[in-house]
């Protein structure tokens, strides 16, 4: 077991609304999660299902309209919550980072890339130009850029994708961060560049002893680099377990069908038409009783209407919301 | 950087030229420019001598030639109506022009800038709304008529400040804040939207995750995205006041370019219309051409391609 100590991050209850014009949006609901110290955490859902939001949530970066209650959100045992907006600035950046979906977009057209990694350093470390600067060389060698003496002095229309990944990467990691947020950080790039550049956030991730929450739509690129797995449906957490219990024995629909929709080179068979869900994701505006995926659902019945929200345990560290028991869920579910 | 300053400079000098020539024909086909100076009852025999004697009888071209190689030559020709040297009468009146222009910029930049940036970041809020109200107030108000209330109200009234004369700083306050107050709403207002569009980017966001200061995020990162239209915009605004503030020069007596060319349009006085017109033409193409500049140091995307 981890002990407190290695528990970087631990969220409690953390719910976002957003006023819309017909009512309100839900877009994360109830959530639990922590992230523990040299390891893994993937958030896995499908877009608009609450995963990029319960991030910005916890780096307090929503945008204004939307409004977070959370019964705790504590980071290092310091309560996130209590902090005034300057006071958080001082941990943003610094003690959590992190790296966004789309590189191209991510960093500032008119500044060189030197300059965008050291002001980080400046602003919570207070060091000078200098330090900045050799911490910011030291970090963009690390991360596999040749010549970072001279592509610090580039701009980033200069780069193409996967570097400005790398150099996004570098920027999270200039203050030694004890958390990593990384939102879809490789769907954006090349196929080619992906596996590269998960692989390094991996190694990074041992080097600089960081947890890491993965955020992605990918369960396939999760398998390999998660030590627990979040499913999120429509803003909630329908099924956590570690990464083991989730591949070998999903539990909740909406994950068998996430899991069928994963391409398994030399498993699957050719010219099988690969798993898809069908349907789309219902609307978050609103109270919705009940499980959000029974609209989607083979199994859905009934009763699903008013319960399926209930959190339930497999085993220890295994728990899912669906109103099924175990047995039918796995025996309806699984393919032979 | 090199080949870019190379680039522009060569399109500034066939503008020039084309705006010359432009120029050139236009006031001479704006009517017959010898009758106008012969006066209502001349006799055609009397127009023709006029004619013959400006060289007004040779081809447009042969013209154009001959006044373009003594305007090279630093030769504007003489006012018909002073006789003195047009490019004298232009240099004695022309720093007052050119002080109360970037006065005036300096002035609606000072207010547009800062005001603009607020604007933007309290978005739809009452700042916001005073802000456009200022933004409406300036635009809407005639400058003459603004000027006038200015001279009434710290002239006469208040007896602070000088109304008329361009002897010392003090004498250029009001026309300043008359004009200023003209230009200003535009460049505020660009301000404001260039603001909001970029305070939307993914690269704020990221400034944001850095954990930066708000005054990083909003001037250093925001802010530096949001001026390259304004730069722009600021070029064609002092162009416009170095050419336009004819009125405003008028009503504070400043002895400028703009109540030059109004005087010797009314006077017929064609050698000291072609030249301000060339002279404001070439104002205007090295404003463009600064701001050109400007831009590329401010962004790498325009300097490197």
């Amino acid at each position: 077991m981890t002990s407190e100590r290695d528990t970087i991050l631990r969220v409690r209850d953390l719910s976002v609304d957003i006023p819309v014009p017909s009512g309100t949006l839900h877009a994360v609901r109830n959530v639990d999660l922590s992230a523990i110290r040299g390891r893994t955490l993937a958030i896995v859902g499908e877009s608009g299902c609450g995963k990029t939001m319960t991030a910005l949530a916890v780096m307090r970066l929503l945008p204004g309209r939307a409004r977070l209650r959370a019964r705790e959100i504590g980071l290092e045992g310091t309560d996130l919550r209590s902090l005034s907006d300057k006071a958080f600035s001082a941990i943003r950046g610094n003690r959590m980072a992190m790296i966004f979906q789309d590189p191209m977009t991510s960093l500032n057209p008119v500044y060189p890339i030197g300059d965008q990694l050291e002001e980080i350093h400046i602003r919570h470390r207070g060091s000078g130009r200098r330090e900045a600067r050799e911490r910011a060389e030291y970090l963009l060698a690390r991360v596999g850029i040749v010549n970072p003496g001279t592509r610090l002095r580039q701009f980033p229309h200069q780069l193409s994708g996967g570097l400005r990944q790398r150099i996004m990467i570098a920027m999270a990691l200039m203050c030694d961060p004890a958390l990593i947020v990384a939102d879809e950080p490789t769907t954006a790039l090349d196929v080619t560049v992906q596996a590269q550049v998960l692989h390094l956030l991996k190694d990074l991730q041992a080097e600089f002893d960081m947890a890491l929450i993965l955020i992605t739509h990918d369960l396939g690129i999760v398998a390999r680099i998660a030590d627990r797995i979040a499913v999120m449906y429509a803003g909630r957490i329908v099924e956590t377990g570690s990464s083991r219990q989730i591949f070998a024995a999903p539990t909740h629909p909406y994950t068998q069908g996430l899991i069928d929709c994963i391409p398994y080179p030399g498993k699957t068979e050719r010219r099988t038409a690969l798993g898809s869900i069908p349907g789309i994701v219902p609307s978050l505006v609103g109270d919705a009783p009940g499980c959000m995926f029974r609209n989607r659902c083979a199994m859905a019945e009934e009763r699903c209407r008013d319960g399926g929200n209930v959190e339930r345990s497999v085993e220890d560290g295994h728990s899912y919301r669906c109103v099924h028991p175990v047995e039918r869920l796995r025996g309806t579910m699984v393919p032979s | 950087m090199g080949r870019f300053f190379v680039q522009r400079l060569g399109v500034a000098v066939l503008v020039a030229i084309t705006v010359s020539i432009i120029g050139f024909a236009l006031l001479r086909v704006s009517g017959d420019l010898a009758a106008d100076l012969a006066g209502e009852d001349a006799t055609p025999a009397e127009i023709a001598e006029i004619a013959a004697l400006y060289g007004l009888d040779r081809p447009l071209h042969e013209q154009y030639l001959t006044w373009a190689a003594d305007a090279l030559g630093g030769d504007l020709g003489q006012s018909l109506f002073t006789n003195e040297p047009v490019m004298d009468l232009i240099l004695e009146r022309v720093g007052v022009t050119i002080l109360l222009s970037v006065y005036s910029l300096v002035l609606a930049l000072g207010i547009a800038i800062p005001l603009g940036v607020l604007a933007a970041i309290r978005a739809n809020t009452s700042i916001d709304r005073a802000a456009l109200g200022v933004a409406v107030f300036g635009q809407a108000i005639p400058n003459f008529w603004f000027g006038l209330i200015l001279i009434y109200l710290f002239g006469v009234l208040l007896r602070w400040l000088p109304i008329s004369g361009s002897s010392s700083f003090a004498h250029f306050i009001l026309p300043t804040v008359a004009l200023g107050t003209a230009v200003m709403p535009a460049l505020m207002r660009l301000t404001r939207t260039g603001m909001l569009e970029v305070l939307e980017a993914d690269f704020i966001r990221t400034a944001r995750a850095k954990g930066l200061r708000p005054g990083a995020v909003f001037f250093k990162h925001a802010l530096r995205n949001a001026v390259l239209p304004v730069v722009s915009l600021s070029a064609v605004s002092l162009g416009f006041l170095l050419g336009g503030s004819v009125i405003v020069e008028t009503v504070f007596a400043l002895n400028g370019i703009g109540l030059l060319a109004y005087e010797s349009i009314l006077r017929s006085d064609f050698p000291v219309v072609q030249s301000i017109l060339v002279f404001v033409s070439l104002a205007y193409i090295v404003l463009t051409l600064a701001s050109d500049l400007i831009n590329a140091r401010l962004d790498p995307r325009i300097r490197l391609g």
